[in-house]
């Protein structure tokens, strides 16, 4: 039965405390992973493949047993009081697991159904109008494309009206256009106050899309951090100054300054620490013109993610 | 109780069995009346009557429960087989739903479809062989607690099953075998000596004979017998079925 009576405003939605797993082949896909959601956002879980994101994922939905550890959504244990927790969460799978014969139509109202709601034909439309699936209403499933079978997974799991959806890999195969419509269709719910849990290993994904990001590498939580916060920390900014004359080499009364040549000798590059309230900029272009080094052309750049997350997980390895 | 969740089930496994309506009601019932062809209408006029009931008629509750005890089977464990098959069995396994919803769903599902199929191949042998039934509502019992205990263990072996090939196996090799000796073309009282005796270690003789003594009033072993076998049969179904789900074997990693 759908839970009527939410968690109180400000506790985390889903809570996540020493979970482990550790799967019968011996393998450890997750070690004691502590993680709390705020309801309304959008959460990133960021990790390579073989990382622990599906496990994590499929234990808070039921579909893999917890090895040690407690999980709750909106303050239901999801094992004691798995009707109430599971009623609130969709989920939207890896694979396209999908019915060969079954009609979409039929297909969503039966998720709908499954999940404890009673039929709601006007819902049902909207979410398949909203993912453009209503003319394809009629359709055997098995005569659908791949993305439009993604288009079928995502709307079986907002068939029952969840208060947190999981998409696992949401845009892994699928073409620049449902991208697109699947981040709008993301904002759009939770614009409606949906709390959006995504696992990508695709980094742009979690920087256009995440308000947090979580890191999870080998089992473990290494990090999770607000989106801004955590490229501002871990980030690095590079100043690149094009000159005018290559050098051979970084004159040695430049010795202070951490520089490095690029560009064979055309470009000095300066890399430095953009939370520093001296970062050492203005100096270096007073020596630079002491010296007579000239340049026609400066930018500076921040890292992306990808390159944080590469740090990351190097220095865990 | 997840009421929804039943109906959802329900509907989805009864729309599979109509969308293939030919598979699963016609050939069943093709194949029966084939049997009453030949083992009724064409050698049982050559044979005695069995405790008094012409042959044809005699054969009738067996071929009934033969059909009944294969289709429940394969129809309960293709139903929960093909979602983890194809992988939507995710889905169920993230519902909130109990093994309770699940079993009504599925069995319910393929017990429906069971009874609708004993039915049909009754009303089928009346144009065959004369027959009558002195027992009505025990006979519908007996349909009724047979279809739902093999639909259960057709739901177990479905679970159980990692590959077409094993899910084909159980009613090959241990169902059939047990139909055919189970006094579906005989009644073990023509049995040899020490056969008679083995063959009550097989729990089909108790269905078939309780299924028969509704019809024509006589039987193999007494029918309360007959009762508290099947339904002890129901209820080790359920126990089984509430530990896989309990423990996730087979069905969580």
């Amino acid at each position: 039965m759908p839970d009527s009576t939410p968690a109180a405003p400000g506790e985390p939605i889903v809570r996540v405390a020493g979970l482990s797993k550790t799967y019968a082949s011996g393998l450890t896909a997750l070690n004691s992973i502590d993680l709390s959601i705020e309801r309304g956002e959008i959460f990133a879980l960021l990790g390579p493949n073989g990382a622990g994101k599906t496990t994590l994922i499929n234990i808070i939905c039921g579909i893999v047993t917890p090895g040690g550890g407690r999980i709750s959504v909106a303050g239901h244990d999801i094992v004691r009081e798995y009707r109430a927790a599971r009623a609130l969460i969709g989920l939207v799978p890896q694979e396209l697991h999908t019915d060969a014969f079954e009609s979409v139509w039929s297909t969503v109202t039966f998720s709908r159904g499954l999940f404890g709601r009673a039929p709601d034909a006007r819902h049902c439309e909207q979410v398949l109008r909203a993912l453009s699936l209503w003319e394809r209403r009629e359709a055997k499933i098995m005569t659908l494309s791949g993305g439009m079978k993604r288009r079928v997974l995502i709307a079986k799991a907002l068939a029952h009206e969840p208060q947190v959806l999981f998409l696992d890999e949401p845009t892994a195969g699928v073409d620049v256009e449902l991208r697109r419509e699947m981040w709008d269709m993301v904002r759009a719910l939770r614009e409606r106050g949906v709390t959006i849990i995504l696992t990508t290993h695709y980094i742009e994904e979690a920087e256009l899309m995440a308000d947090r990001i979580g890191v999870i590498h080998r089992g473990e939580l290494i990090v999770v951090e607000e989106k801004a916060r955590l490229m501002r920390k871990l980030g690095k900014k590079q100043l690149t100054l094009q000159l005018q004359r290559p050098l051979a080499g970084v004159p040695p009364e430049l010795g202070a300054w951490p520089l490095e040549l690029g560009d064979a000798g055309h470009a000095l590059i300066y890399t430095f620490d953009a939370q520093r309230s001296d970062t050492g900029i203005a100096q270096l272009l007073r020596r630079l013109q002491e010296l007579n080094i000239d340049f026609k052309d400066l930018h500076s750049s921040e890292s992306s993610l990808e390159e944080i997350f590469v740090n990351l997980v190097r220095t865990r390895s | 109780m997840n009421v929804h969740a039943i109906r959802a089930i329900y509907h989805f496994e009864m729309a599979r069995t109509f969308r293939t309506l030919m598979q699963s009601i016609a050939s069943p019932v093709l194949s029966t009346s084939l049997y009453f062809v030949v083992f009724g209408a064409a050698i049982g006029q050559r044979m005695g009557a069995v405790d008094g009931v012409s042959y044809g008629a005699f054969i009738v509750p067996g071929l009934i429960m033969l059909s009944l005890l294969t289709e429940s089977v394969s129809n309960a464990s293709l139903g929960i087989y093909l979602p983890k098959w194809s992988g939507t069995i995710f889905e169920l396994l993230s519902a909130p739903v109990s093994y309770v919803e699940v079993l009504l769903g599925y069995v319910g599902a393929a017990a429906t479809k069971s009874v609708m199929l004993g039915t049909l191949i009754l009303v089928t042998a009346r144009f065959f062989v004369p027959y009558h039934v002195v027992h009505p509502l025990w006979m519908v019992a007996f349909l009724l607690l047979t279809a739902v205990s093999f639909s259960m263990l057709g739901f177990i072996i479905g679970l159980w099953s990692e590959s077409f090939e094993q899910l084909g196996i159980v009613p090959l090799m241990v169902l059939t075998p047990l139909t055919f000796l189970g006094g579906a073309f005989y009644s073990i009282a023509m049995l040899p000596g020490a056969w008679r005796q083995i063959a009550l270690f097989n729990p089909v003789v108790y269905l078939i004979s309780g299924f028969r003594w509704s019809f024509y009033g006589v039987a193999d072993v007494n029918v309360l017998l007959s009762t508290a076998a099947t339904l002890a049969f129901f209820l080790l179904c359920v126990a089984v079925v509430a530990w896989i789900f309990r423990s996730g074997y087979k069905l969580k990693s």
